[in-house]
């Protein structure tokens, strides 16, 4: 049935609000599109904030709080803004037999902050990930983007330390 | 041009593609899966070709990024061929700075450090079905997977076969789903032929979420294409035109070679409507998966490619009668669609002959932990766990004891010593008490506590449970509860008891396969380990010395 409801305008004037409205538009502003939408918004934004919900929400036409309830449910959604850097690590089975717990512990106490945190700087995140699928290459951590595998103690603190002291 | 090919210029493709590969007398094939990549196996790609650009040799000598050879342990991998000799080499552990080398050995003598023996079991007994293609094509050209005979079953099917006819062909190949569950295939597709609905679909399962397990982003980072031609098979067989592959948005790379794979069969009109002249006609998306393992079970699945919580549903109504937006669906895990052009190709019974009498054709396994070789091995059904583990896998490192191997990930079970020489298949695995699952094989030595193994899985399932049914909502947590407790040496019998109890309940009363397996890795450990949970409970001890200390960060 056509609905005559006007489509909201984008809550400012970024650039990036293009791209969601691109992706609201290819699901034809239905909510099946809802997981996809919320992809290209943590794509072009980094994160889902209220702001963002809403409008995705409005956009295609579902209530806020099922918009709200989808971006909470799925581990990959992230409601904040993620440090300069992020790290992941691998708590998948091969990686947890293979030491990934103590590199866990590792990051954690000369980060200070524990999974799904971002230092009080800005710096860095930590996140742990529930296989990466490098098995072969356990135990395995993310440094922005670029998977590295066979990770010692003493490597990952090297790592985070760069990252730290720029 | 109109898009639509006929069967006659894809064997022109074919040719075409066949002739310009036999240009080349000089093959080197590095392979570009994210296992080797992320050892920077692109840098070594990138090396091979400016040194052949700059030796000139380019007319002779292929350069080409290829799929998962298999040995990731190892990599980055290379392999060469000289035609003219077939002597084919393959190279491990190779660096941007061994190219020269590599090219130089194409005229002379392998480069005799670098070299990865092949005649050692890991590679010989395997027999690659699913994988054939994989470590040979470019995953990123058509045209490399035509001329290796692609899409010639779907001609095949297009032009000589009745969708009853494929049906009845993958009914007699005995294929089971590969997602773990091991439906018969030919019954599902059978079911949902039969169903009636304005529109069906087909969706294919790569949401793996078995921590452990990477055969399906291999498979679909390796030979996309494989995939596509799976499913539309099963498209045509069932009656359905549109498709979805809901994928990992933590593989990237697996969704970059089939967002290029759908365009390149969608511009040779492989894709689209009226395929290859036919009245067939086949779309397939892609939905990315938000990184919920509920959404593994085909229920909650359909629920989030329409857009909703990936929570599931009680069946029936199973998917084959009402599934996504309320029509008859058919689901598959990739490997159950990577096994369907063979099948078509050289028909079932020959599919049929390989495997055990129940479990028929070969099985992908991802190999890793606590051995030697880790990596990806495709072996018929029915080999020995020992061959699996001792002569595939090369035995435990360091000299230490072998003491489990899990498979199934958090919903299957640890397999003691004294079932290594039970055959691989579905129903031996079950009724040992593991299941087969996906197909993550982990291999376990004394270093690991077995209590410790269980909390591991019993704290997934707690936090990946989708807390609409009460039994896994509560029931991983109590049991997640005892078995920190078990590993802090301050559980008492009782809590045994309650375990035991749990178990038992979690089984029977949870709404989908998450809840209903999230014991049984406590139910394996406990039947084979006893011991160790009394070791804990009585002498407040851990015999692998995991539980009980303060984590140490100072190992490496």
């Amino acid at each position: 049935m056509p609905s005559y409801v006007a489509k909201p305008t984008p809550p400012n004037q970024d650039k990036r609000w293009k791209l969601v409205d691109a992706t609201i538009r290819r699901q034809g502003q239905q909510a099946r599109g809802l997981i996809e939408t919320l992809h290209t918004v943590q794509e072009a934004f980094g994160y889902l904030d209220t702001q963002a919900l809403r409008y995705v929400a409005m956009s295609l036409r579902v209530p806020l709080s099922r918009a709200y309830g989808v971006a909470t449910f799925y581990h990959f959604f992230t409601l904040k803004p993620a440090g300069e850097h992020t790290c992941v690590i691998c708590m998948g089975t091969a990686c947890y037999i293979k030491g990934a717990p103590q590199l866990l512990d590792a990051v954690q106490r000369d980060l200070g902050i524990v999974p799904g945190e971002t230092t009080a700087d800005k710096k860095v995140s930590l996140l742990t990930a529930r296989c990466l699928g490098s098995c072969g290459l356990a135990p395995a951590v993310v440094y922005d983007q670029e998977v590295a595998g066979k990770v010692g103690t003493a490597a990952i603190r090297e790592h985070l330390k760069k990252w730290t002291r720029a | 041009m109109d898009p639509r090919m006929t069967p006659e210029e894809l064997d022109q493709i074919a040719e075409t593609e066949r002739a310009a590969q036999s240009q080349f007398t000089q093959r080197v094939n590095v392979c570009v899966a994210a296992g080797c990549l992320s050892c920077q196996s692109q840098a070594v790609k990138d090396a091979l070709d400016q040194e052949v650009a700059r030796r000139g040799t380019k007319d002779h000598c292929q350069v080409k990024g290829v799929g998962c050879m298999g040995l990731c342990s190892e990599g980055p991998l290379v392999s060469t061929k000289v035609v003219s000799t077939s002597a084919g080499v393959l190279y491990k552990k190779v660096e941007a700075a061994d190219g020269p080398a590599i090219l130089d050995s194409l005229n002379g003598d392998p480069v005799s450090h670098l070299v990865c023996p092949t005649d050692v079991p890991f590679f010989q007994r395997q027999k690659k079905i699913v994988l054939e293609n994989s470590g040979v094509v470019d995953p990123e050209r058509i045209e490399d997977y035509v001329a290796a005979n692609g899409y010639t079953a779907l001609i095949m099917v297009l032009t000589e076969m009745s969708p009853r006819e494929v049906v009845d062909e993958v009914t007699k190949s005995g294929l089971r789903g590969r997602g773990g569950a091991g439906y018969p295939t030919g019954l599902k597709w059978s079911t949902v032929s039969k169903s009636v609905g304005t529109q069906k679909y087909v969706i294919c399962n790569a949401d793996e979420g078995d921590p452990g397990a990477f055969m399906d982003r291999s498979v679909l980072e390796s030979d996309p294409h494989r995939v596509l031609e799976g499913m539309l098979i099963a498209g045509y067989a069932v009656g359905a035109s549109e498709a979805y592959i809901y994928v990992r948005a933590e593989y990237p790379l697996a969704i970059k070679r089939l967002r290029t794979a759908i365009r390149q069969a969608e511009r040779v009109g492989l894709l689209g409507s009226n395929i290859c002249g036919t009245r067939f006609s086949f779309s397939i998306d892609l939905r990315l998966g938000a990184g919920a393992f509920v959404c593994g079970e085909e229920t909650a699945l359909i629920a989030s490619v329409e857009g909703k919580r990936g929570m599931p549903r009680p069946r029936p109504p199973y998917p084959a009668m009402s599934g996504l937006f309320g029509q008859p669906t058919l689901i598959n895990n990739v490997e159950t669609y990577a096994n369907i052009a063979p099948i078509i190709r050289n028909g079932g019974e020959w599919y049929a002959k390989i495997g055990t009498e129940k479990s028929k054709g070969t099985k992908v396994f991802a190999l890793a932990g606590r051995v030697e070789n880790t990596g990806l091995v495709e072996v018929p059904m029915g080999i020995s766990l020992r061959e699996m583990v001792f002569e595939i896998g090369g035995g435990i490192p360091e000299g230490r004891k072998f003491k489990a191997v899990q498979t199934g990930g958090p919903s299957g079970g640890c397999l003691p010593a004294d079932c290594l020489d039970m055959p691989v298949d579905y129903e031996s695995l079950a009724k040992a008490g593991s299941i087969m699952g996906s197909g993550g094989m982990i291999v376990m030595d004394e270093s690991s506590c077995m209590v410790d193994v269980a909390k591991y899985f019993m704290d997934f399932c707690m936090t990946e449970s989708c807390g609409k049914c009460i039994p896994c909502r509560v029931g991983t947590y109590q049991m997640h509860r005892i078995l920190t407790a078990v590993g802090n040496m301050t559980a008492t019998e009782q809590d045994l008891k309650v375990l035991h109890e749990l178990c038992d309940l979690l089984k029977h009363t949870s709404l989908c396969g998450l809840g209903q397996s999230a014991p049984n890795p406590v139910v394996s450990t406990l039947r084979s380990f006893g011991e160790e949970y009394r070791a804990h409970i009585e002498d407040h001890k851990c015999p692998a010395g995991v539980c009980g200390q303060q984590p140490q960060g100072e190992t490496a």
